[in-house]
């Protein structure tokens, strides 16, 4: 069954209308509706290219957070061969909000970090939602480490709504661990590739996101505030996340031309969540090219590149 | 209620409340109550001589006291393009700009200069909360990274002041970007093997604590300064429960490890001085041997100050 969001309510009409159609026609052999159903079909496709022709920043806010998006962990086991999780921190805990491990990329042996969200109540609860703690950015910063001194690319897949606001959090130091984390991340002398492939919540996707090339998959987000934080901090309106997600810029096409992300991925229609296995492959495809060209590139290259690209970032403006 | 409460009373407080600071000559201190005397408070650091409250203090006036005869040479930071995303909420991020610098006459919320300490040349960069709550934006990185390459093309060691409410929401994924960016320069000292000290001070949170001021080789904090990475009210809300008090502050972190010390402002120059000097691995300092603040001292910094303000109304 489809999870359909606010803005998709004429379409959830259009599309029920013909279930129930098709389900009576099941009961009685003698009917026929197929024209009629077809009729709705073609409609509800009609809107639903209509709807996703022009998604506002704030309905991409709500597809990229959409609870059937693939989320981190289909990635893992689509994309990726002998993934082998590593876990813990070495320090205090592992982090069920960060997966990470070992696993092979078209056969390359590669260091796979993301944010995994949680599909259902239990495993949302037990993935805290996406939110890493300390633990988390530490665990990420032991495997950047790891591949930095194995050689291994890294990619790290970015889905969090941000870092946990927790009092342990606080008490272990999440503003260390994410400090450090970026540090890492401008650090470490092999291939580093990010893919928001859903939110980019603030400080808890820089930590996991600078990268030598940063992809988005085109209904994803990335902000320094969530859209609710924004309104409610800037005015003072809970209910103005409309106004705040536009005047954020968050969307990938804005973000793309301030040269925050280096391209960005096309979902199928209705977002990936409509079709999952054409995102995964779009998602592959577009790991594959940065892979092929960063592995051109030597450490120094690769370090100085990455260095580069954020000192020079923001220098032009939204208006360039 | 009635007139009494509606009318009356706020006019006797009003002219009560006029009473006590008569055209700015006296600051009441916002924890104890206690009414201090510009010059004094001015002279003790914007600490509270009754209960040793650490105020708000200006970069200008930190480095005031901070520099061997309050000397000190501004270090020019690019402008960054304003604007960058043409941000607009209630009000035009230009508008609130202006507003800020009227209200600070400084041109963006961080100051970078260079000077001495105890006859040790240091580099120095502070934030300035009055200015939109310190925000790190762009210019705020630009400023950082002038002021590490400052550091590394003479040699010196950089100590940096933070105080920021966080990102600057009015440039976007720009000022999140500012957390790479100011890494990056934080990274240029390291390889240069320089020093670099933070001296968190009241607040420091959000982007800003999880970028350049954790990174420091040594961090140093004022007495109570709240430094986090998510504030207080965020997590009250998402656990929703009351935190323990003396939560996220200063003494709070010490104990968990966050900090190396925490050290009441007018003890703070010495400390730093202490620090550096042996860091650099140079002689003890000469104590006591430093020049009188003489009228040649005292209009120089004078006439510093004066350049410095023409250049900015200038430039707005």
């Amino acid at each position: 069954m489809t999870n359909y969001l606010n803005f998709e309510k004429p379409l959830a009409e259009i599309e029920g209308k013909a279930e129930e159609l098709r389900a009576l026609a099941r009961q009685n052999a003698e009917m026929d509706i197929e024209a009629e159903a077809k009729a709705l079909d073609a409609k509800a496709a009609e809107l639903l290219k209509t709807l996703y022709s022009d998604l506002t920043p704030w309905r991409k806010c709500q597809v990229a957070r959409h609870q059937d998006r693939p989320h981190c962990k289909d990635y893992i086991s689509r994309l990726f061969d002998d993934y082998t999780p590593l876990a813990g921190d070495r320090n205090f805990a592992d982090d069920h909000a960060v997966m990470g491990g070992l696993a092979r990329f078209s056969g390359t042996p590669v260091m796979v970090i993301g944010h995994e969200k949680g599909a259902d109540t239990k495993s949302r609860i037990s993935r805290n939602f996406g939110m890493a703690r300390p633990e988390g950015y530490r665990k990420a910063i032991r495997l950047m480490d790891m591949a930095d001194k194995f050689n291994l690319p890294v990619i790290t897949l970015v889905d969090t709504p941000g870092a946990y606001p927790g009092k342990g959090a606080e008490e272990r130091g999440q503003s260390e661990a994410i400090a450090r984390s970026t540090e890492k991340c401008l650090q470490i002398g092999v291939p580093l590739i990010s893919v928001i492939i859903g939110e980019g919540g603030s400080g808890g996707a820089v930590a996991f996101a600078t990268a030598n090339r940063v992809a988005m998959l085109e209904h994803s987000i990335y902000s320094v505030i969530s859209p609710e934080g924004c309104a409610s901090i800037l005015w003072k309106d809970a209910e103005k996340t409309r106004e705040a997600a536009e005047a954020l810029r968050l969307t990938a096409q804005d973000l793309a031309k301030l040269g925050v992300n280096d391209q960005v991925i096309k979902e199928p229609l209705g977002g990936a969540h409509r079709d999952p296995n054409t995102t995964l492959e779009a998602v592959r495809a577009a790991i594959a090219e940065m892979l092929a060209e960063l592995s051109q590139k030597n450490r120094k290259q690769l370090l100085a590149d990455r260095r580069k690209k954020y000192l020079k970032m923001g220098m032009t403006g939204l208006a360039a | 209620m009635n007139w009494i409460t509606n009318y009356v009373r706020p006019r006797i407080n009003s002219i009560f409340s006029r009473r006590e600071v008569p055209e700015n000559l006296w600051s009441k201190c916002d924890s104890c109550g206690t009414m201090l005397f510009h010059r004094e408070l001015s002279d003790n650091l914007n600490v509270c001589t009754t209960c040793d409250h650490h105020m708000a203090i200006s970069p200008r006036d930190r480095f005031l006291g901070l520099f061997d005869g309050g000397i000190f040479t501004e270090v020019p930071v690019p402008a960054p393009i304003a604007d960058p995303l043409q941000f607009r909420d209630q009000k035009k991020y230009p508008e609130r700009m202006k507003a800020a610098q009227k209200k600070t006459s400084e041109t963006e919320a961080m100051l970078v200069v260079v000077g001495d300490i105890g006859r040790t040349p240091i580099v120095a960069a502070a934030q300035d909360f009055s200015f939109m709550g310190g925000s790190m934006g762009m210019y705020v990185g630009n400023a950082i990274i002038a002021a590490a390459e400052r550091a590394v093309k003479l040699e010196r060691p950089l100590i940096l002041f933070s105080a920021a409410g966080g990102a600057r929401m009015q440039e976007g994924i720009l000022s999140l970007m500012q957390m790479p960016r100011t890494t990056v320069a934080v990274q240029m000292l390291k390889e240069a093997n320089l020093p670099y000290i933070v001296v968190l001070t009241h607040p420091t949170t959000g982007g800003v604590t999880a970028s350049y001021a954790m990174l420091g080789d040594v961090h140093i904090a004022e007495p109570n300064a709240l430094i986090c990475f998510a504030g207080p009210r965020v997590i009250e809300q998402t656990i929703r429960e009351q935190l323990p008090e003396g939560f996220q502050r200063a003494e709070y972190l010490l104990d968990h490890g966050m900090l190396d010390r925490v050290t009441p402002r007018t003890k703070l120059r010495q400390e730093l001085i202490t620090i550096t000097r042996m860091l650099l691995n140079l002689p003890p300092e000469i104590k006591g041997d430093l020049p009188p603040p003489t009228d040649a001292a005292g209009s120089g910094t004078k006439a510093q100050k004066d350049l410095a303000s023409s250049s900015e109304s200038k430039q707005a």
